[in-house]
């Protein structure tokens, strides 16, 4: 029964990464989480398996639309690097309520600016594509 | 440096990253959102990768349920993506904003 609920889950947390441009892990990891029972870590990691398609498949139609750099994507990415398995042992290493606690905070960041961005004016919006 | 906090989150919080870099990317005026946006999602496909990689060292991989999800979300994205380019997105920031406190409460009161 979980499963017929993750699916649609899955597909809304894809529309998310397509439309901000985020890689859906912040929908991936709750559902994760609550829905099928994993722990904080395991969560966050599947959570990375699915976005590595996810990620794919959006940065190949941003670039479509014209609205990718790729030899800086490329740099960038590359750069992460070390961030990343340093964030993984880390990840697994921390307690899991330590965890959550700042998977939450990052949530409220992400809200902190979804919400900027919705009160934006149209003018504001503007300046910031030039 | 951008790609080190970008990677930092990405494999601590099992997210792609974006949510850091794209607004240091605009902030530190390298590019306008949309370019930001874009760009950054092909540097998370490098760092998610990684970061799966380095999960795998320790095992926390359920690859089942990551396929799970991750199918559905491809079709998601291709959804996401179209719809980007002719809604406006407001109100859809501010849903998605209400969501996230929502989802965080539950996090630290459960």
């Amino acid at each position: 029964m979980d499963w017929l609920v993750v699916i649609p889950i899955g597909f809304l947390a894809g529309m998310v990464a397509g439309m901000f441009g985020v890689g859906g892990g912040v929908v991936f990891v709750p559902t994760l989480v609550f829905v099928l029972g994993l722990n904080q870590a395991e969560a966050e990691a599947t959570s990375l398996l699915a976005i590595v398609p996810v990620a794919i498949v959006g940065s190949r139609r941003q670039f479509e639309y014209g609205n990718v750099r790729v030899r800086d994507g490329l740099w960038i990415g590359m750069l992460c690097v070390p961030g990343a398995l340093g964030g993984a042992a880390l990840a697994n290493a921390l307690p899991e309520k330590t965890l959550k606690v700042l998977f939450a905070g990052l949530l409220l960041y992400i809200a902190f600016r979804m919400a900027r961005r919705a009160s934006a004016a149209p003018a504001d919006r503007d300046l910031n594509n030039s | 440096m951008i790609g080190i906090t970008g990677g930092l989150f990405s494999g601590l919080f099992g997210v792609g990253g974006g949510a850091v870099m794209v607004p240091l990317l605009v902030l530190w005026r390298v590019f306008n959102e949309k370019l930001a946006t874009g760009t950054s999602l092909l540097a998370i496909v490098i760092v998610a990768a990684w970061a799966v990689g380095g999960h795998a060292i320790f095992g926390s991989i359920d690859i089942v349920k990551g396929i799970l999800i991750g199918i559905p979300a491809v079709g998601g994205v291709i959804a996401g993506t179209a719809l980007q380019q002719r809604v406006s997105d407001r109100m859809l920031s501010g849903m998605f904003s209400v969501l996230l406190v929502v989802i965080a409460a539950i996090y630290v009161f459960e």
